[in-house]
């Protein structure tokens, strides 16, 4: 081991000999080197070869300075930092060592994360940074960061700095108000103004951060030997998020936590309101393990919240009383979305550059620099005097068409198309499967009819019918309907087995009207199904006080699971859809949770769409009231639900 | 260029003696450091005065090296790498060589061998380890940075631009490794043995410019051993009986006029010494910082008062006291 550092080690060394060789003072015998150096040599050329087209050099159009950025797919998507992107706004021109400078277009911003995701316009085959993992690497790792130092590069030709790990998960308090650095990693490879957004390389020129900010303190706005970078796996699970085109906020636990003197992390305090709260966090839990992670203190917690997004639902396990938990939690956001939006115009720099009319009385034309409080952040301004009198920033057609502008999105148009992928591929998944016109013609009155039995034993046929207006359960003898909106809303916060039935008419309204006329519609990004990844695509409407998420495979674009939540703070239904793989397929089951408990499920046999006419409501249909519900709820929830509490929804 | 040729030569040799792998990557060996690096957290807070610096364990008991610097001015709290919190003594210092050494109650502690010899020439690769910005707190492992060693010197030829007491050959880092709170971090060969102590952060008067640098362990080594041993220590002797008031030393009868003694820790700075007096016969001046009496440490006025006292009035007084940046040892003989 000890060989194998020191020749590391001297064939370093022996670079700078043979650059010194190299020199007309030097003897003219060429250098021969060990075959073993050279390979370590070659192989250092090669990453680095590997890694510099996918670097970003990114320049505020008028000047108004510029970070860097880097290339994650070859569609144009590129990472930067937020406080980067933001002096450009919506629009900017990025450099690549390719020799060309490309329109770019702000796409999502992460505010809290220090991430933006802008798309680089022109190509379709732009070279991509290859992802690695920031979990497996440690200090002491050799490693390249790659950038636009003082915005050297305009010639366009990325700076490459060497050096090693210095630290990993490192915690950096937010700075300001808004910036928290969580589970990041420090390097000492030179870090200056400039190489913000910028990417970090491990020494194969895999992508392992997003470089975001240096220790400057007293000597200045240059390098001191520590820059840190957010972690690549923070950014992997905000990139949904980020290409959702919103203003993206971070995750909290709803609970605050300490470290014990004797290790663990115990719970100081809790939300009652929190989803934590509702899976039996309490007062004086030690919490384990969250995300796949274990955490010992309370430090380890807050790295692992830092990088996860709002309203994701991940694993957690704890200890309370002596039982371990093992159950799924979903996260609050750490900010209300109008607080994020305020917040975030006070964490601004100052707008980008506008025109500036000569103003004799303008004394001091350099003082929009000054508000600049931050002196963690280096975000390369332009020299002085480069900000005045230029002629007002264009913005290009071509960005324009990818630009539209609503409150809370960094840009809706990245939104829109999301939407119209989702719709697309519902429409093009059983039960829709190709219809081109999923909307019935007119006057024509059609539903859903769905048979199968329920997996208990003794099993118990189940009917269900689903009409735009009137909708019924059957299971064994007992039937619910539901024939008014409100109904709908009562069943999901009763947690009762008929809360199937919104997410059912949930499925077919939007199949009907699309996300568009469904009601206030977006697409929120990918986050983890029960805590599993692969991430899915996660699409929102909200109609009514119901607000529905359909989560979809990333791959096949079958949804997989429909949430109603009727109140934010008490469990949405989750009707999970059961398939064989085969999204034009029947699926095989449908199951009803609330919280993590199955409460109903359901073995598909049929399932047609049949015309109105066709199906037959009960004679007395008005059995279907709260009565009945609670009746349902106990004939159905108290064969399979044990560990419910009923207190809570009492 | 011979020099280059040389140990191009030697580079060489050490390359081919050995099977090398395309990614060498520092892992273990630099986790081992710092497993030997500790924070040290201590005076400070105000002023730009970071309260907080490194060091390194010394002994399987519990020594830990370290900078002399305010922060030990209050009885300084030690981390060890895994997280453990322990209140530290200062065993010994040496001012002259801008050494600490602490030791607290831990026992099996990882540990850093000081070699007698120089461990690093010009050219050679270091690591240094060290919590510089405070940047790992609780069980999070220090920061590491790579470089060389760019020269070994000695500051004597900057005396006056760089202010340090310390005299002897310095490491030249071509690494940005002395920052707030590196002070006392270790720094470690391509053996992953110690080299050196980082120094305190020093900055040219003129240029502003600041020096990357670190004391030498061998150069450490006998006053660390010496403390370690017990032959060297600056903790005041308890069992040393306080002598009648008219049979011992005070400051007066030695011609020593203190600063006013207004604080519970008062530096012992001399304001005026009394003429034809012991002091003014040791050139004594004003504005001298006594430091030590006897070989203990003096971190009040209250400590020298003490100390003279246990100390026979015919008796020579030893003391060690810092002028500027020098360290003088001086004797009153009364």
């Amino acid at each position: 081991m000890i060989k194998q550092r020191i020749s590391y080690f001297c064939s370093l060394f022996l670079l700078g000999v043979a650059i010194l060789a190299g020199s007309p003072t030097s003897a003219a015998e060429p250098l021969k080197l060990d075959p073993a150096i050279e390979k370590v040599e070659s192989g250092r050329i090669e990453s680095v070869a590997r890694a510099v087209p996918s670097a970003v050099s990114v320049f505020v159009p008028g000047g108004g300075g510029g970070g860097s950025g880097v290339m994650i797919s070859s569609d144009g998507y590129a990472l930067t930092n937020f406080h980067v992107s933001s002096p450009a706004g919506s629009f900017m021109r990025c450099g690549m060592s390719d020799g060309n400078v490309y329109d770019a277009v702000i796409v999502g911003i992460d505010p809290v994360g220090d991430l933006a995701m802008i798309r680089l316009l022109g190509r379709s085959d732009f070279p991509k940074a290859e992802l690695g993992d920031s979990r497996a690497a440690e200090a002491g790792d050799w490693c390249m960061v790659i950038g636009n130092p003082f915005l050297l590069a305009t010639n366009l030709k990325p700076t490459v700095t060497y050096g090693i790990l210095s630290g990993v998960g490192r915690y950096q308090y937010p700075s300001g108000t808004l910036l928290e650095y969580g589970d990041c990693l420090q390097t000492d490879a030179s870090v200056n103004p400039g190489n913000s957004g910028g990417p970090i390389y491990d020494a194969d020129g895999k992508l392992l951060g997003i470089i975001g900010r240096c220790s400057f303190e007293k000597r200045g706005r240059v390098n001191v030997g520590v820059g840190y970078a957010i972690s690549i796996n923070q950014a992997k699970n905000f990139l949904g998020y980020l290409r959702s085109g919103r203003i993206v906020d971070h995750a909290t636990l709803g609970a605050t936590v300490s470290t014990e003197p004797d290790g663990g992390v115990v719970v100081s305090n809790i939300l009652e309101s929190s989803d934590a709260y509702r899976r039996g966090l309490r007062y004086g839990s030690e919490i384990l393990e969250i995300d796949g992670r274990v955490v010992q203190t309370a430090n380890d917690l807050q790295n692992v919240m830092a990088t996860l997004p709002n309203g994701w639902r991940v694993k957690m396990s704890y200890r309370s009383e002596g039982k371990t938990v093992e159950t799924l939690v979903r996260m609050m956001g750490v900010h209300l979305e109008d607080e994020l939006l305020k917040k975030m115009s006070g964490a601004l720099p100052p707008p980008p550059p506008r025109p500036q009319q000569p103003n004799p009385e303008d004394k001091d034309p350099d003082q929009k620099d000054k508000p600049e409080k931050d002196d963690n952040q280096p975000p390369q301004r332009a020299p002085r005097g480069q900000q005045t009198g230029k002629p007002p920033v264009k913005i290009p057609q071509e960005v324009k068409e990818q630009l539209a502008e609503r409150k809370g999105f960094a840009n809706y148009h990245f939104n829109l198309a999301e939407q119209n992928a989702f719709i697309g591929s519902l429409r093009n998944q059983f039960p829709a499967n190709d219809s081109q016109t999923p909307v019935p013609a007119q006057g024509e009155r059609k539903g859903w009819l769905i048979k199968g039995e329920t997996q208990q034993t003794p099993s118990k046929p189940v009917i269900i019918q689903a009409t735009t207006d009137k909708m019924s359960l059957q299971i064994g003898q007992t039937t619910f309907e539901i024939d008014k909106r409100s109904e709908m809303y009562d069943v999901v916060t009763d947690g009762s087995a008929a809360g199937l039935l919104p997410a059912l008419d949930a499925w077919r309204r939007m199949l009907i009207n699309g996300p568009r006329k469904f009601g206030e519609s977006y697409y929120l990004g990918t986050m983890p199904l029960g805590g599993e990844r692969p991430l899915r695509d996660v699409m929102v409407g909200i109609a009514g006080e119901l607000e529905v998420r359909w989560l979809s495979h990333p791959d096949t674009g079958a949804v997989e699971a429909i949430e109603v939540f009727a109140d934010r703070d008490e469990d949405p239904a989750e009707l999970w859809i059961l398939r064989n793989g085969d999204p034009k397929a029947m699926p095989n089951a449908l199951d009803l949770r609330y919280g993590t408990d199955s409460i109903l499920k359901i073995k598909v046999t049929s399932w047609e769409e049949v015309s109105a006419s066709e199906l037959e409501w009960s004679a007395d249909n008005k059995n279907a009231n709260n009565g009945g519900n609670l009746k349902l709820k106990k004939a159905v929830g108290a064969a399979q639900n044990t560990s419910r509490k009923n207190e809570v929804r009492a | 260029m011979i020099r280059f040729a040389a140990i191009t030569v030697t580079v060489l040799f050490a390359a081919s003696s050995s099977g090398l792998r395309a990614e060498a990557p520092l892992g273990t060996w630099v986790r081992d450091a710092q497993k030997r690096v500790v924070k040290i957290y201590g005076a400070g807070g105000l002023k730009g005065l970071e309260a907080y610096q490194s060091g390194f364990l010394v002994s399987p008991d519990g020594h830990i090296a370290t900078a002399w610097s305010y922060v030990l001015d209050v009885e300084p709290v030690v981390l060890l790498d895994d997280g453990r919190r322990f209140e530290s003594k200062i065993v010994g210092f040496e001012p002259s060589l801008e050494l600490a050494v602490l030791k607290i109650e831990a026992t099996d502690t990882p540990f850093f061998e000081l070699s007698e010899e120089p461990t690093v020439d010009w050219g050679d690769p270091v690591i240094a380890v060290s919590n510089l910005f405070n940047i790992a707190t609780g069980n999070e492992p220090a920061s590491v940075m790579q470089g060389t060693v760019a020269s070994v010197t000695e500051l004597n030829a900057r005396r006056g631009t760089f202010k340090t007491p310390y005299r002897g050959e310095v490491l030249i880092l071509d690494l940005i490794a002395n920052n707030p709170g590196a002070a006392g971090g270790a720094v470690i060969d391509s053996d992953g043995k110690l080299a050196g102590m980082l120094g305190k952060e020093l900055r040219d008067s003129t240029t502003g410019v600041w020096l990357n640098y670190a004391v030498p362990g061998n150069a450490l080594r006998p006053t660390i051993g010496d403390i370690i041993a017990g032959r060297k220590t600056t903790v005041a002797d308890s069992a040393t009986a306080t002598l009648p008031r008219k049979d011992s030393h005070n400051p007066n009868a030695l011609g020593l006029v203190m600063v006013p003694d207004v604080l519970e820790t008062t530096p012992a700075y001399i304001d005026t010494v009394a003429t034809d007096s012991p002091a003014a016969n040791a050139s004594l001046r004003p504005d001298d910082l006594i430091l030590l009496v006897n070989g203990q440490r003096v971190d009040s006025q209250r400590t020298l008062r003490s100390l003279l006292r246990t100390i026979d009035r015919r008796d020579d007084v030893e003391l060690t006291v810092q002028r500027d940046t020098q360290i003088l040892p001086v004797t009153l003989q009364p």
